[in-house]
Formats: C-alpha cells, structure tokens, sequence
C-alpha cells in the first residue's frame, strides 16, 4: 500500500510538471491574495469599493473606459452601496452629451444616475491614438476577461519594476514582471499617497491596487453576492430533496427484490 | 409492444382516446417494462432530457434581450447580466448548461459502448443518438459564437474555415457560410437563426430516438434479452422514475456548484474581449467537449487530412454496430474488450487533454498516438476481439446473478469459476 | 396502530414532502423565467424625464416623451381655464373637476398622459366636439382638461406623477 501511494505521489508530480511548462517562460505567476470575495460565501469590501471607486476615478478614468457601467450600479445593492444622494452627485459630477435638442443639436449637461459611464474617448480608435497607439481596454469586464482574474490585475498594477539587465524597452514601453511577455504600455500609475481617500485610509500603492481591483471585479461580477447567496439556499434545497427522494426510492425499490 | 390494451375508465377519456390516443401513450410510458437491474450509468438518458428542456426555455428567454448585431451582441449579453431581472442567472444556467448536456451525453454514450446497446437490435437508436451529437455540436457551436467575444470570432473563424479545405468548391462554400469576406455581421445573423432552430431539430430526433428505444425495450447490465413484462421488469413509473429523479437531483447539484460559484471556469477569459477582427488570441480552443476532435484535427499536418480525419472520428461510430463482431452485448461478460473499452476511454481523455495543449513536441506526439489509436480500436480491435475473445457465461435471466448475490461482475464471474 | 399501518403513514409522509418540497422548488424555478420579462433595471431607470416648458406660448402645447409614450403639455389660455370649470360634473362619463387635473397655482398647466383610455391610441389635439382632443381610432372626444366626453373611452386621460421643479422645467415620474 505503501509503495503505491509514493508512486501516486509521483504520478502526481509528473503531471504538474509536464503542465508547468506551458506558462510562459516570460511571466510570473500571479500574486495570491485573499480576496474577501473569494469563496462560497464571499462578499465585496463596501469601503475598499468606495476606495476603489474613487482610484478609478482619479486615476484610471482619464484613459480606461467602463462603458457597461451606469452611475446608477454604484448604489445598487451588493455594489459601493453609496447612498442615492452621492449617486446623484458622483453622476451630476460628469458631463454627458445628449441629444438631439429640438434644434438638431447635441448639448452636455450634468449627468444623471441612469447614464452610462462617461468614456474618457470618444471612440477606440481616438483612445488608442491618445495612448500612444496601445487601446487602453473597456474594463466593465476586465477581470473576467483576464485569466487569473483579480490576482493578475493586482499583480500587474503592483509589478512595475526596472527592466533587468539586457532588457531595452521601446520608448512608452514599461517592464512589468507580471505581464505576459513583460512589456506593457500603461506607465506606472500609482504612487504612495497619490490621492486622499475620503475615509482618510493611507493611499499606498499596495492599499490602492487592492481596492481598484476590488472595484473591478465588482464590476465585472455585480451580482456576485446574489449569486453567491441564491447558491447556498439553492444547494442546501437540493441536498434536502436529494434525501427525501432517495429515501421515497429506497421503500419503492424495497417491493423488489433489487438493490438500488 | 406486449402492452395490454388501455381503456380509460371515463366515457368523456374513452371519446378522446379514441379520436387521439394520448391516455394510450401515457399508459404505455407509465407501464412500460424495464429491465430491474438497471444501474445508475442508465439514469443519463433523463438527465440529458432534462437538460435539452432546460436549455431550450432558458435560450427562448436569452432570445427575448439578446441582439444579433456584431455592434450589439456583446453589449447585449452585458445587458442581460447585469440589468434584466434574473439575466445572470438565466445565462449562466445556459452557458454551463451546455457544459453540464456534453457531460451527460459523453457518460451516456460510453455506457452504450460498455454494454453493448448499440448492437442488434438497437442499431436505429444508436445512430439516431449519433445525430443527436452531431446536432449537439453544431448548436454548442453556433451558440459559442452569439456573445461574439474573441473566442466566438476567432472560434467561428477556424471552424468555417474548416470547410474551405474542401478542393475546388471550399471557398465558396465558406464564403456563403459568412455571407461576406470574413466572419462578419451576416454570419453572426445567420448563426443566431440557425442555434435557435437546431434544439428543435434535437427534440425531434430525441421523440424518435425514445420511440426507437420502446420498440426492443432497454438494454441492461446484463445485456440479454429480457421476457416483458416478467419477474426481471418493474413498470417505468414509479420505479425508474423515482431512481432518475433521484440522479437527475445529484447531477443539478453538480450543475448549481457551477452556476453558482465557478460560472466562467469552463469557459474561456478571452471571451470577455469584444471580438477583434484585427488580433487573434494567442491561444484558442474550442470548449472543453470538442477538445478530442480538436487534437485529431491538428495531429494532421495536413489541411483537408486533417478535415476528414475528424469527421471521420465521429461518423465511423455510425457503422459501429456493424465493426463489432462479438455476438455478447455487454461488456461485463467480456474480458478482453472490457480492458480495451478502458483503455479507449483513456486514450479520448488524453486526445481532450493535448487538444488543450499547444500543438507541439511531445502534445503533437500524444496527438498523433491518441488518434491512430482511436481508429485502430474501431477498425482493428473491435473487430478482431470480438472473433477472439472468449467470454464469460451468460446468466440465463436477470434474476439469476442477482439472486445469487449481486449483478458485481467480478463477482458472478467468481461464481462461474466455481462452477 | 400495527406495525404495517406506521410503515405506510411513514411511506405516505416521505411521498406527500418529496411532492411537495419539489413543487416549491419548480415553482423557484418558474418565477425568475417570468420575472425576466418584467421591466429590467435599466428600463426602471429611465423613470423621470425632465421637460423645458419655457418655450410653450399660452395656447399651446408640446408633446414629449415619458417611458415611451406621449406626454402632452398643454399651456391653456384664461379662456380655455374658465371653460373647463364652466362644464357640469353630472355631464361627464368620468367625474372630475379640473382643479384635480392641474397643480394648485399652475391652473394654466396640464400635464397628462397623452394616451386614449379606450385601446391606447394617440389623440389628435384641437380636434374633435370639445376644443380638446379627438381620437381618431374610435372616436372619442376629450375636453380642454382631457377628460372624456363622448365616444368608448371609460375614463379621462390620466396625469402622471410630476413636479414643477422651477418655473420653466417639469419633472414627470
């Protein structure tokens, strides 16, 4: 018994490291970090959302759009849940073209809490054209979009190192350890204390990676903590009927003289 | 059918029943005799039923807000996740639905491999399933491209393509299959159209494959034939009913664990990028049920070689029944070709797992060695052994194995030894 | 109670809970396939639309759009007031005063769905035997308050939630 489990284990270790070597040499494995998302019963951070939310806002706006995101979203439960108050001031804080007036004209006015986000371009091609040819991606679903998920996105914003020795980089080309490849054409974004965080948390570039990642993946998973929620009764109903019906069989089946 | 005359007791169901004969139908589903040593593996024909209904009202229901425009789609599929009441879940139910469907049918068709129930007299129903998969396919196919991610794209482009391999005419075949130069906007119309009719095709096929099936009656463990009704047969309903509700609730606690709380880990992250005509992803694959047929293909270094193998993968179990030459159904009296039926089930599960890998060095090799050996069992092995084999005795009916102690096959070939 | 009648209450027990427990759970399921066809979130949404009267003359009105149907917005003249008040309740298929129909202080304002109660067609205005509006699917006819006066409608046409959020702008919804 003995002798075959170690050639399990074995088997095991042969198996991982013929799929070891289909990541690329090129990249580093995601950071691991314990998401309080993660997990059957995971639900957001409303006050790291908030933060993130407001990264986004300073930061990541002025290039990535979220196009499939209303302001509305931001108060909806099992998201930032702002009130419907700062709702409506965060969507009266951006200007929205709408139109056209009885003139033909299209016209700004502030925006209200069902308009969609405002896109920092007009089109994909002006945001590539403005970012130096590189598309900066829509990120409504960015972290659905990426493997590895909100430990890579993580990962990238925090893995932004100087290239190692015979690595030269184009210019608007950076080195990061964590994308594929290691070259990526966002700069560095996130400095210590880049913005002040209405909860007054200390913005370092760890703490504000964290909470625009974890905005990210509310975005990209809004219903997240509904699905989460409706699962576990919907389990915990099925293993209950999954008994009775068993029980149901075994006396229907006990007429025959055939185990079931 | 040895079933008795129905009679309804009311005068009213007895004017229906003779002008249409619903209640006779329903009487005969009710009644109908079923071999009683049936063991779980015979439960996936319910759940694949269930599963065809499932995704049948859960895509007439995505149809209602989704768009068929390659400007729309993706946003559409964004729209029912996030704004229509329930849309998450409705998709996700979907999209893991059709996982959870190649699931099932896989287990069932290689529980008709192990015991035989394609053989005489049951060769109709079995191809009659065969075109069930290959419907299957096509709609699991057409409906991968509908979010029109970079996956769909890319997915749709490769596959269509796979018809320009035919000489002379390939080209404009695939040309009419797009309805332009290139996956485009008519060919994203067309696809729609036509995965919201293929299901319906699917139904159709699965009355006759059921009608089929009511003809000889159920195959069984044993696989002999058995006198109906007898002592070895228990009426559909309540028994066999009970027993594939029961299955049918194991397997949707499997299939919510998915919805629930790994929605998009069948899937593929790359599909989340709105299609690009312009960037191929570094790495595409088909979903995970076609990934075998994937790696015949690309075993071939060449284009229609490659073509043909693959759809000769799937149509050479059309002529199974007539490959295999042993005159014993199952393969539990079967020695050696119980040995093969594994080693074939291995060598499906490796061709899936290469055809996951990147096609090269050892992954091409395994490839190569996984497809010759997939022909080889159908067209030498199976053939050969069932001439060879020697197989184990026979139980007379059902009720004698399990009288003796069990349907175990090791156990009654225990007991033949004795003997 | 023997031994073989327990084992059939116990038998009927786990039957009547698989049933029923089942028909709970189909009936789970049933409800979000109906639910889904409910206005969705983004539809709830665009619940309030904002209007800019300041440009409407005494006399006239402009129609706008409320969760796409008509609104008409109707300045009415002195004239026009005088001659919806003037008019006997007991004439009327659907009571109602017009002081109901308007906000108190904003007499010269109506706002109201511009839709007929009969089967949802859109009346023409200035038509028809009241100086209002006239239907032309059927024919019925509404006053300057937009009430019914003749013709298959049921009711009067019916004034949505809305607010004067300063002089020159409404808000509906």
């Amino acid at each position: 018994m003995k002798k075959f489990n170690i050639s399990l284990n074995k088997i095991i270790i042969l198996l991982f490291l013929t799929i070891k070597p289909l990541h690329s040499a090129e990249m580093t494995d995601p950071i691991k970090v314990d998401w309080s998302f993660k997990g059957l019963t995971g639900t957001f951070d409303r006050a790291s959302l908030q933060r993130g939310f407001q990264v986004y806002k300073e930061v990541c706006s002025s290039c990535h759009s979220m196009q499939y995101l209303s302001y509305r979203n931001l108060g909806e439960s099992g998201g930032p849940e702002f009130t419907e108050a700062e709702v409506k001031a965060i969507a009266a804080s951006f200007e929205v073209t709408d139109g056209p007036d009885s003139q033909g004209e299209m016209f700004t006015r502030p925006g209200r809490p069902s308009d969609m986000f405002v896109s920092p371009h007009p089109n994909k091609e002006a945001a590539a054209a403005a970012n130096g040819g590189a598309y900066p991606p829509d990120m409504s679903v960015l972290v659905k979009a990426r493997k590895g998920g909100a430990n890579y996105i993580y990962s990238v914003l925090v893995g932004y190192e100087d290239p190692p020795p015979g690595v030269t980089l184009d210019q608007g080309v950076y080195y990061n350890k964590y994308m594929i490849g290691n070259k990526i054409k966002m700069p560095n974004n996130l400095e210590d204390g880049l913005i002040e965080y209405a909860d007054g948390t200390v913005s370092t570039v760890d703490q504000m990676a964290k909470d625009v990642t974890t905005f990210l993946a509310w975005a990209a998973e809004p219903e997240l903590e509904e699905r989460h929620r409706t699962g576990v009764k919907v389990i915990i109903y099925l293993v209950l009927l999954t008994t009775l019906v068993y029980l149901s069989m075994k006396k229907i089946w006990s007429r025959v003289d055939t185990e079931v | 059918m040895s079933d008795q005359e129905y009679i309804p007791k009311s005068k009213a169901a007895k004017w229906f029943n003779d002008r249409l004969p619903l209640l006779t139908l329903g009487a005969h589903l009710t009644d109908y005799p079923t071999p009683k040593n049936l063991n779980y593996w015979w439960t996936f024909g319910g759940i694949l039923t269930f599963c065809l209904i499932t995704q049948i009202v859960t895509g007439i229901v995505l149809a209602m807000h989704y768009v068929a425009h390659a400007d729309l789609a993706f946003g559409s599929v964004e729209h029912i996740m996030r704004n229509v009441n329930y849309g998450w879940l409705i998709r996700y139910i979907h999209s893991n639905g059709a996982s959870m469907f190649f699931l099932a049918v896989y287990i069932h068709i290689f529980r008709s491999l192990f015991y035989g129930s394609y053989k005489s007299p049951r060769e109709i129903i079995w191809i009659l399933g065969l075109m069930i998969y290959l419907l299957m396919m096509a709609a699991a196919f057409l409906g991968y491209v509908l979010p029109w991610g970079q996956m769909s794209f890319w997915g749709a482009t490769v596959i269509t393509n796979l018809f320009s391999a035919i000489p002379l005419v390939g080209e404009s075949i695939t040309t009419w299959l797009w309805g332009a130069y290139s996956v485009d906007n008519p060919t994203l119309n067309r696809f729609f159209s036509l995965h919201y009719l293929f299901p319906f095709l699917i139904l159709g096929l699965v009355v006759l494959h059921i009608w089929a099936l009511h003809i000889p009656g159920n195959n069984n463990p044993v696989g002999i034939d058995i006198k109906k009704p007898s002592k070895d047969t228990v009426p559909f309903h309540p028994y066999i009913t009970i027993k594939d509700a029961f299955a049918l609730l194991v397997f949707m606690i499997i299939f919510a664990g998915f919805v629930f709380f790994t929605p998009n880990v069948l899937g593929h992250s790359d599909n989340y990028i709105p299609a690009n005509p312009l960037v191929t992803p570094a790495h595409i694959v088909p979903e995970w049920y076609l990934l075998p047929f994937y790696a015949i293909l690309r075993s071939v270094p060449d284009k229609l070689g490659g073509v043909i193998l693959m759809f000769s993968a799937i149509f050479i179990l059309f002529v199974l029944p007539w490959l295999d030459t042993s005159k014993v159904r199952s393969a539990v009296f079967r020695p050696l070709y119980r040995q093969f039926f594994w080693i074939l089930v291995i060598d499906v599960l490796m061709l899936g797992y290469v055809g996951a890998m990147p096609a090269e060095g050892v992954y091409l090799v395994l490839a190569r060695v996984g497809t010759i050996y997939y022909f080889l069992h159908f067209i030498v092995i199976l053939p050969v052994v069932g001439l060879l084999e020697k197989t184990d005795p026979i139980p007379m009916s059902i009720s004698e194995p399990v009288m003796t102690g069990g349907a175990e096959p090791s156990l009654a070939r225990k007991l033949n030894e004795k003997v | 109670m023997s031994k073989e009648e327990k084992k059939v209450n116990r038998r009927d027990f786990l039957f009547t809970a698989s049933y029923t427990i089942g028909a709970v759970g189909v009936g789970a399921v049933i409800w979000p396939m109906i639910d889904q066809m409910n206005p969705d979130k983004a539809q709830q949404a665009l619940a309030t639309t904002e209007v800019d009267i300041s440009q409407v003359e005494p006399g006239k009105s402009i129609t706008v759009l409320w969760r796409g149907k008509p609104i008409f917005v109707k300045r009415r003249t002195p004239g026009e007031i005088q001659e919806a008040r003037a008019v006997n309740l007991d004439d009327l298929p659907d009571p109602q005063n017009d002081e109901e129909r308007v906000k108190e202080g904003k007499d010269e304002w109506l706002v109201m769905l511009g839709v007929c109660t009969h089967l949802g067609c859109v009346p023409l205005k200035d038509k028809g035997d009241y100086n209002g509006w006239f239907c032309p699917c059927h024919g019925s006819h509404y006053d300057v308050s937009g009430r019914v006066r003749k013709g298959p409608a049921p009711t009067n046409m019916e004034i949505p939630k809305f607010e004067f959020l300063d002089n020159n702008t409404i808000k509906i919804g």
